[in-house]
């Protein structure tokens, strides 16, 4: 049930830093002016980063917590094991979603705290004097290995929620006979839907389709 | 020598007798009544309801079952229904006329008074079986529907999907879980009941094993009541679950208790029939498959090989069709069972080894559809063809008769008391309300009937004249049933002999089957007599039971309900060869009419028949015959016909 | 047929087990799994070897006494149904065939394949049922149930108790046997008085058992012998969110 309500609430971000994101394509004005438009929320930019991080943290507390209930329920394991309806990505929440934290530790280091990276520190303002996140972006991806990584934690962040956003609905009752193989294949659809989105950005960064805005 | 029972059967106009006999029997008051220990052997629907309902009481249960829970006992396999005279389809039923079919379908070897009573409180346990939410079948409107079943011409059964046994033990298992919850029943699941202990002419204990730990346990008790079912498998091969045996009741008459028309054993006339050497069960398939199939074999002999579908019509012998119009296909399960027999002897039987008829569902697919069909009776087309590999929507199944319920059982008067005081036989473990053959739907009415509704007015009678008087599980008598017990299970481990368990059971049930089951005759009992005796020595001479005797040993509990199989099949011998008449499942070849069909002898059998065991010191020698006079005030004795 | 078997032995619940290695031999098609093992049982007590202990008893699929993992899969590779309904035909001739018993620590291991399943007996105890003394129940048809209603509380009531679910979930998780129970019970009106505290305490048993938690994998609705569909599950977390409520609330 937490961790249903959390995956809600985190599955809300994903799609909404999404939205965010794709700005990206119709040019930097857009996306550095909604970056802009964020950072001036002030504390209440940080209310929402503590909201979201304590989200994760409790995401990640439950179901530890769980998995190690649900170890000890099998003390010897099967020799021989085959599943019949368990797909990959529902038995492998636990790796899936652990390597998603450390590429999220890793995002945020690199465009948030902005510390992997020293040319960032270079990036002049924008013409609006605004942080320049579009040519930050662009630079931050042309690198093969930032950005191969970016697209492998981005698929495990797929699989994770290609379980977990039809799982909700069953977790929180809100399911039927009816509904659930439709809930399953939509749940599909919209992870792979994310992933699909989110990669774009980096992919369309290095086949050149989006460049910097400024020479640095 | 023969001696004479009373039933105690109350005074009185038949339709009064239950009520007045209710209105006088001894209580024990509420705050007496957790001073009283009650042992239950068996948690089918007769021991769990019972359980559960005198827990419910406030009396202190102790419930013991062989199986790891309660609600594996086998009672969860009748699938068909149960009856009641609600008369909700508003065709005639009344508590009358159940009892009337229940009688006439026994065959008139049923006591009127116990038939009654069960057609009395049949209502009872629908409505009770709804408040504890067992899930019959509905119509739209929401009220219950019911189906007709064979020897009835009312449709009057109450069912839910193929699995209504299921449905019912759980709803008796769920009210013995609440009472279990509530501390007023103690169960002991793996705990098989090896010997009754008797104190002062009294029932007042049993000797069990715990079949994880093999320990040998004594429990004392204020009165013991026995629901641990029928006997069926001494056959062998029979509908019943692999661990249904009848070493409780058989124990209990080697201590005293009058067994009662064992020879009585029902014949299912619609099981799928034996395919191979190293079958371990039959599968039943509903008599309910009988309101839309309909049976026949061909008319010609040459035919049976051929696919059924290129027999045309005009060939096809329509047997019951034929033989019983008003009933057709819902003829009564013995006379069902001996029609297939008859067209399989003369040759016209289909399947391997030409023993089965075709029960053909091709006219209801045509007239009602098969998502009707298959509404009705899926889950039962899915069992036949997972076990046959065919599709009875498309070819029609083939079924072959197997023994399925046992009439007989432990004789108990009209409180469900046997002879020895304080022993209870309740459910297919006693004899009473079936006679020589059991109507559909009608055995999970009687189980709940005496849990629910009987014996919890019948038990309080006895038990208020035992206040103070149960034993020590230490006291001699105790002691004695344990070593007794233990001397047998050492003689069985020590036998060490060749022969597997299965290969004698095996054939004790062939050769049962062959001369004690869908006909007899004098001579081929005699001969079965001669065979027992020599299986019963190869037992004792050459078994092979491994293992130890303080463990988890699955053989040696199997050779216990062997050994006692080994000697109660001379019992069901006995009472055949005694009954030179044919009545219900039990007919004899001799005795027939000319167009075959069972000839009752009533001026000199209509009685029961209990025996007493006469043994000595492990000497199996004739038992002595006791007959209870059978005395019909309101039903006239007819030729039972359904034709 | 022949086959070769691989079967677990542990001679008690303290020893640790291994798998053991059998040949089974000329064996019919039409042979069911479970008389395959009594055919190796006879050949084992013929050369004085021990029987191989398995749990089984109506040998029909409704007793729910069964209990192997036959290839890794709970009940064997014929699904729908339970391991006595599994009948040798549905293998290749000449299969390695691995026989385990149902794994999950609340089912203990008795002896080889025999485990000990009271676990579910215990849940159902914590509140599985209606209270109606008998007796005291009014008229059958007092109170009509919608046939969709009394449908569906069926097919969740047609639950064997065989603990397939617990066994195949990757997290040892009894939900869906407590969710046919509770489900059963709570569509029908005779179930409602006693609906917040049952499924509460039902819960609350089976996770003091020691069942893993569910995480929707549906690897139970594949091998349940009757077929309880992985949709109750979402019935019993709506039952408890709805009683954890109330309860919350004072009610």
């Amino acid at each position: 049930m937490i961790v249903a309500v959390t995956g809600i609430i985190l599955i809300l971000f994903v799609v909404g830093h999404l939205l965010g994101n794709l700005q990206i394509f119709i040019g930097p004005d857009w996306i550095n002016g909604y970056s802009q438009h964020l950072h001036d929320l002030g504390p209440l930019l940080w209310l929402i980063r503590i909201f979201l991080l304590l989200t994760v943290a409790i995401h990640i507390y439950v179901t530890i917590q769980l998995a190690i209930e649900n170890r000890r329920a099998r003390p010897e394991p099967y020799i021989d094991r085959q599943y019949v309806k368990a797909t990959f990505a529902s038995r492998h929440m636990l790796m899936s979603g652990l390597i998603v934290v450390a590429f999220i530790i890793y995002h945020l280091a690199h465009f948030t705290v902005r510390i992997t990276d020293p040319r960032f520190a270079l990036l002049k303002l924008d013409p609006l004097h605004r942080y320049d996140v579009y040519s930050m972006m662009v630079y931050g991806f042309q690198c093969y290995l930032v950005s191969g990584f970016y697209v492998l934690g981005l698929f495990l962040l797929a699989l994770h929620l290609s379980h977990g956003s039809s799982s909700f609905f069953q977790s929180l009752g809100l399911n039927d006979k009816k509904l659930a193989p439709r809930l399953a294949l939509g749940g599909r659809i919209f992870a792979w839907l994310l992933f699909a989105g989110y990669t774009s950005i980096p992919v369309a960064v290095l086949l050149g389709l989006v460049k910097p805005a400024q020479q640095l | 020598m023969i001696g004479t029972l009373d039933a105690r059967i109350p005074h009185g106009p038949l339709d009064q007798k239950w009520r007045s006999h209710r209105d006088h029997s001894r209580l024990v008051s509420p705050n007496n009544r957790r001073k009283f220990e009650v042992i239950i052997v068996g948690s089918g629907l007769a021991g769990g309801s019972a359980a559960a309902t005198l827990g419910e009481l406030g009396y202190r249960v102790k419930c013991f079952c062989f199986q790891d829970s309660p609600r594996r006992a086998h009672s969860i396999a009748a699938q068909g229904g149960i009856n009641a005279a609600k008369n909700y389809q508003n065709d005639g039923d009344s508590v009358y006329r159940l009892f009337h079919d229940t009688i006439k379908g026994g065959d008139f070897r049923s006591r009127e008074a116990n038939v009654y009573r069960l057609a009395e409180v049949a209502n009872l346990i629908i409505d009770q079986c709804v408040e504890q939410g067992v899930p019959f079948a509905r119509e739209y409107g929401g009220l219950l529907a019911n189906r007709s079943f064979g020897g009835a011409q009312v449709s009057r059964t109450f069912y839910a999907r193929g699995q209504t046994g299921q449905q019912l033990l759980l709803g008796c298992y769920q009210a013995l879980c609440r009472q279990i919850d509530a501390g007023t029943v103690q169960m002991f699941p793996y705990t098989e009941m090896l010997d009754l202990v008797i104190a002062d002419g009294h029932a007042k204990g049993i000797i069990t094993r715990c079949l994880r730990s093999g320990k040998i346990e004594k429990h004392a008790g204020d009165a013991v009541v026995l629901a641990t079912g029928g006997y069926g498998n001494v056959f062998y091969l029979s509908t019943n679950a692999r661990g249904s045996n009848v070493t409780a009741t058989y124990r209990a008459y080697k201590k005293g208790a009058l067994f009662a028309n064992p020879s009585f054993t029902q014949i299912h006339p619609t099981c799928i029939p034996v395919s191979g050497e190293h079958q371990s069960k039959l599968t039943l398939m509903s008599e309910s498959l009988r309101n839309d199939g309909r049976v026949w074999v061909p008319k010609r002999k040459e035919d049976c090989k051929k696919p059924p579908a290129e027999i045309p019509e005009a060939d096809r012998d329509y047997y019951l069709e034929r033989k019983y119009p008003s009933y057709g296909n819902l003829a009564p399960r013995d006379i069902s069972s001996r029609a297939a027999k008859e067209v399989c002897d003369e040759g016209r039987g289909v399947g391997p080894g030409g023993r089965g008829v075709y029960l053909d569902f091709a006219d209801a697919i045509k007239r009602i559809g098969e998502d009707t069909i298959r509404e009705r009776y899926g889950n039962l087309f899915e069992v036949y063809e997972k076990i046959t590999g065919e599709d009875g929507y498309k070819m029609p199944m083939r079924i072959y008769p197997a023994v399925h319920y046992t009439m007989g059982g432990l004789w108990v008067d009209y409180n469900l008391m046997s002879n020895v005081p304080g022993l209870f036989v309740i459910g297919e473990a006693n004899f009473s309300d079936h006679g020589a053959n059991r109507l559909g739907a009608s055995a999970l009415m009687q189980g709940l009937a005496d849990g629910y509704f009987i014996l919890p007015y019948t038990l309080p009678n006895y038990l208020a004249g035992q206040m103070g008087r149960r034993p020590s599980a230490d006291s001699p008598e105790f002691q004695e049933a344990e070593s007794e017990v233990r001397g047998r299970i050492k003689k069985m481990l020590d036998v060490d002999g060749n022969r597997s368990l299965d290969s004698i059971h095996r054939e004790l049930g062939l050769l049962l089957w062959d001369k004690c089951g869908m006909s007899r005759h004098a001579k081929g009992l005699h001969e079965a007599l001669v065979k027992i005796a020599e299986l019963r020595e190869q037992f004792w001479n050459n078994v092979r039971v491994l293992g130890k005797d303080e463990d988890f040993n699955q053989s040696l509990e199997r050779a216990g309900r062997v050994a006692d199989f080994l000697e109660f099949a001379e019992l069901m011998c006995t009472d055949a060869l005694e009954r030179n008449e044919s009545c219900g499942a039990h007919f004899r070849e001799e005795y027939q009419t000319p167009d075959g069909e069972a000839l009752r002898d009533d001026e000199n059998y209509a009685a029961v028949f209990a025996w007493e065991f006469q043994g000595r010191n492990g000497q199996i020698v004739p038992p002595k015959l006791h007959h209870e006079p059978l005395h019909f005030e309101t039903v006239h004795l007819t030729q039972r016909s359904y034709k | 047929m022949n086959f070769k078997l691989k079967i677990w032995r542990q001679p008690n619940a303290k020893t640790r087990g291994k798998l053991a290695d059998y040949e089974a031999r000329d064996i019919s098609p039409n042979t069911s799994f479970l008389e395959m093992l009594d055919i190796l049982n006879e050949n084992l007590l013929a050369r004085g070897e021990e029987p191989i202990a398995f749990d089984s008893d109506c040998r029909e699929g409704i007793c729910g006494t069964c209990s192997l993992t036959i290839d890794g899969e709970a009940h064997g590779p014929d699904h729908p149904g339970a391991v006595c309904e599994l009948y040798m035909r549905k293998f290749r001739d000449g299969a390695t065939i691995t026989v385990e018993p149902f794994r999950v620590r609340p089912f203990p291991i008795i002896k080889d394949l025999v485990i000990d399943r009271r676990a579910l007996d215990r849940i159902v105890q914590a509140g599985g049922f209606i209270s109606a003394r008998a007796g005291s129940a009014p008229e059958a048809n007092s109170i009509p149930i919608p046939k969709h209603d009394a449908d569906l509380a069926m097919e969740a009531a047609a639950c064997i108790g065989c603990g397939a679910c617990a066994a195949a979930c990757p997290n040892g998780s009894a939900m869906l046997f407590a969710a046919a129970k509770i489900s059963h019970l709570s569509l029908l009106p005779q179930g409602n008085p006693e609906r917040v505290r049952r499924v509460l305490k039902m819960v609350h048993v089976m996770d003091a058992e020691g069942f893993g938690n569910c995480t929707n994998t549906y690897e139970c609705e594949a091998v349940c012998p009757a077929e309880i569909s992985a949709s109750f599950i979402a019935k019993l977390n709506r039952e408890h969110a709805r009683a954890a409520i109330q309860r919350g609330a004072g009610e």
